[in-house]
């Protein structure tokens, strides 16, 4: 017995071995072919030099960039005009004999589904609650930690263990949230934690906590905010840490303190930040479907768009309506954008 | 005892006129209780939770099912059979954490060269219309990751073909390299954008000197960029790295079904299905997938401190 086991050991050693050794030969491979590139092109000077720099540089991310993102968005926009069901199903042809599986175009017909229905309905409100709740709650978590940090010596610590849940993954937490929310008869001995602090606080009863409407959305909210207040709070942190002294100095000196130093200094120089951190956490929100499905799969009214879009996509066959919830969600996340470019603009001119 | 010590030795020795900088005034007002009793409580809400997992990780299936975990301070109950099973006889997570690794080192390395050199042409080899790429870049962010799956798994299949000419031949990227490049795509946008809030913030008069010596850009990108924005990518690669190890979509839409290349987090979603079936292994199997990721963010950690968004902060 153990010398099985320690034959299956030492071949997954090897296997592992062998494994890691192709990964790092791939990689090598790929920065060898950058240092050519560069050796070749290094000797093209004059007016050339230029126009090669920005091939070189911008060619392999714009390629990239155009095959994963762009074609695919525009292949969804036009499928969700249509009414696909499965995937690899053909489009019709001018002419389709009867009772041949193809999808053809119908309009807006999709989208006027995802309005009335009012199971979509709902998962279109949920989604809204979660882009306004997870970001904004995330934000002043990761920003009040941050602050409090910048004002105490030894952080390497607690800044460690608050970041940690940004290391778990969306499953990960979801499954040690699930231990806090287990819910067992208030007769029995509890192995929730949640449960067993409200019995000792004098509740006697209970809810089952991810069954019940609508507190099992707000729970499943605190998960995603529990992972990404980490990652809030790091980056800010590092943001106040690079505000200049002298500039706090000054303010200090207009008498500026507190609250009044926070507000009309630390917040304006770390402007910037906020917005990228803001937009950052709301773009995970949106495309977060792990926890709902892990938890309720989406049940007793928790849905969210991304979790039904997935489900419409690779589970249930309706493509075409999965497309016409991914553009919603696309067009949800558009005025966000528009909003951080004009920002930018604005930086970039000053 | 205090009170109770003579008089004469309460009266204070005459304080130097010592005069701290204002900041460190404040700092020190605030660094008292309120600080600390504030980082305690969110430290302890950051930490029960996984903390309540970790014990349960070395409790029976029996213990953990019928008792809370913080039973186990009354009645201690200690093994490492729940970590025995999920590594090796019943688990075998061994494979996926290697495979995870082989997923994520590459996913990290190849991103973060090509998004350093695309910010460093935006925003330093200004030419027509580079403003107008880097914005669009910025708002390609928006298109949500389950959109591009199905197009990006035919174009690997049937590659990609106008008429009958074809662009691209299928079945030439295969196994480990399609995850790599999928997951190269999703994460460029944020890893340009990031990155050139800091490289466009390098001193002008730096690149201006180098150039009015002759270097090439390439020559700059690589002398006197790339050193500089060591801070910026380092941070950055931490975020790649946890984000990149934790994905379950990407893995599961381009290696899921292949055991040879499916990552530890496929790997415990399978075997574990649903949470009420074996819930005494996802503990320990939560820790271990936890593990590697925080051993590179207190690696790579004092990075931070000059961090990713440094660059972003007007001086």
């Amino acid at each position: 017995m153990a010398g099985d086991q320690a034959v299956i050991l030492a071949s997954t050693l090897s296997d592992s071995t062998s494994r890691i050794w192709n990964v790092l030969e791939s990689v090598g491979g790929f920065l060898g072919i950058l240092i050519l590139v560069f050796f070749i092109a290094g000797r093209a000077t004059g007016r050339l030099q230029k126009p090669l720099t920005v091939l070189i540089c911008l060619g392999p991310a714009i390629v990239l960039l155009i095959v994963g993102l762009v074609v695919p968005a525009i292949d969804t926009i036009i499928i969700s005009l249509h009414n696909q069901q499965f995937l690899g199903q053909r489009a019709c042809p001018p002419h389709p004999s009867p009772g041949f599986p193809c999808y053809k175009g119908v309009g807006l017909a999709n989208y006027r589904y995802d309005f009335t229905d009012s199971y979509t309905r709902s998962t279109l409100v949920h989604t809204l609650g979660w882009l306004i709740i997870v970001p904004t709650v995330t934000v002043a978590v990761g920003l009040l930690a941050a602050l409090l940090m910048d004002r105490m010596r030894h952080t390497a610590v607690p800044k460690t263990l608050i970041f940690m849940p940004t290391a778990i993954s969306l499953v990960g937490g979801s499954f040690t949230w699930a231990y806090v929310y287990n819910y067992i008869e208030p007769s029995q001995p509890q192995t929730g934690l949640l449960s067993q602090i409200v019995i000792k606080l004098g509740w006697k009863n209970p809810p089952n906590w991810l069954l019940s409407s609508p507190l099992n959305l707000y729970l499943e909210m605190i998960i995603l905010i529990w992972i990404q207040a980490g990652f809030a709070m790091v980056v800010l942190n590092a943001a106040l840490k690079a505000i200049p002294e002298d500039v706090l100095e000054a303010a200090r000196m207009d008498g500026a303190t507190g609250f009044r130093l926070f507000r009309s200094v630390q917040v304006p120089m770390i402007r910037t930040t906020l917005i990228v951190v803001t937009t950052t956490v709301m773009l995970t929100t949106l495309k977060a479907f792990d926890i709902v499905l892990t938890l309720n799969n989406g049940n007793f009214n928790t849905d969210v768009l991304a979790r039904q879009m997935y489900a419409d996509m690779f589970v249930t066959g309706q493509v075409s309506r999965g497309a016409s919830l991914a553009v919603i969600l696309f067009l949800c996340v558009t005025p966000l954008v528009i909003f951080n470019v004009i920002q930018l603009r604005k930086e970039r001119t000053r | 005892m205090t009170t109770s010590t003579p008089p004469t030795v309460l009266v204070p020795p005459p304080e130097p006129v010592r005069r701290e900088p204002p900041v460190k005034a404040v700092r020190r007002v605030f660094s008292h209780p309120y600080a600390s009793i504030g980082v305690t409580l969110i430290v302890l809400f950051w930490t029960i939770p996984t903390f309540g997992l970790f014990i349960n990780s070395f409790r029976s299936k029996q213990d953990a099912a019928t008792t809370g975990w913080w039973q186990f301070f009354a009645h201690p109950s200690f093994s490492l059979g729940n970590y025995h099973y999920v590594l090796f006889s019943g688990g075998g997570t061994v494979l996926p954490l290697v495979n995870s690794l082989a997923i994520t080192i590459p996913a990290t390395i190849i991103p973060i060269a090509l998004a350093s050199m695309a910010a460093f042409a935006l925003a330093w080899v200004r030419f027509r219309g580079s403003d107008a790429i880097f914005f669009t870049i910025f708002a390609l962010q928006v298109v949500p990751l389950q959109m591009a799956l199905v197009p990006l798994q035919r174009f690997y299949n049937f590659g990609a073909h106008i008429g009958s000419f074809s662009l691209f031949p299928g079945k030439t990227v295969t196994g480990l390299a399609e995850i790599w490049v999928s997951h190269t795509m999703f994460s460029l946008p944020l890893a340009i954008f990031l990155l050139h809030n800091f490289i466009s913030q390098l001193p002008e008069s730096l690149i201006e000197a180098a150039r009015v010596d002759g270097a090439t850009y390439l020559q700059i990108y690589r002398r006197i960029v790339l050193p500089l924005a060591g801070p910026a990518i380092a941070s950055f690669a931490i975020f790649q790295f946890i984000w990149v190890w934790n994905d379950l979509l990407v893995a599961k839409t381009f290696g899921g079904t292949d055991p040879a290349t499916q990552p530890v987090t496929a790997r415990v979603q399978n075997l574990y299905g649903n949470f009420g079936a074996h819930p005494q292994y996802l503990a320990p199997a939560g820790f271990i997938t936890m593990v590697i990721p925080l051993i590179v963010f207190l690696a790579l950690q004092r990075y931070f401190v000059r961090g990713l968004l440094a660059g972003s902060v007007k001086g």
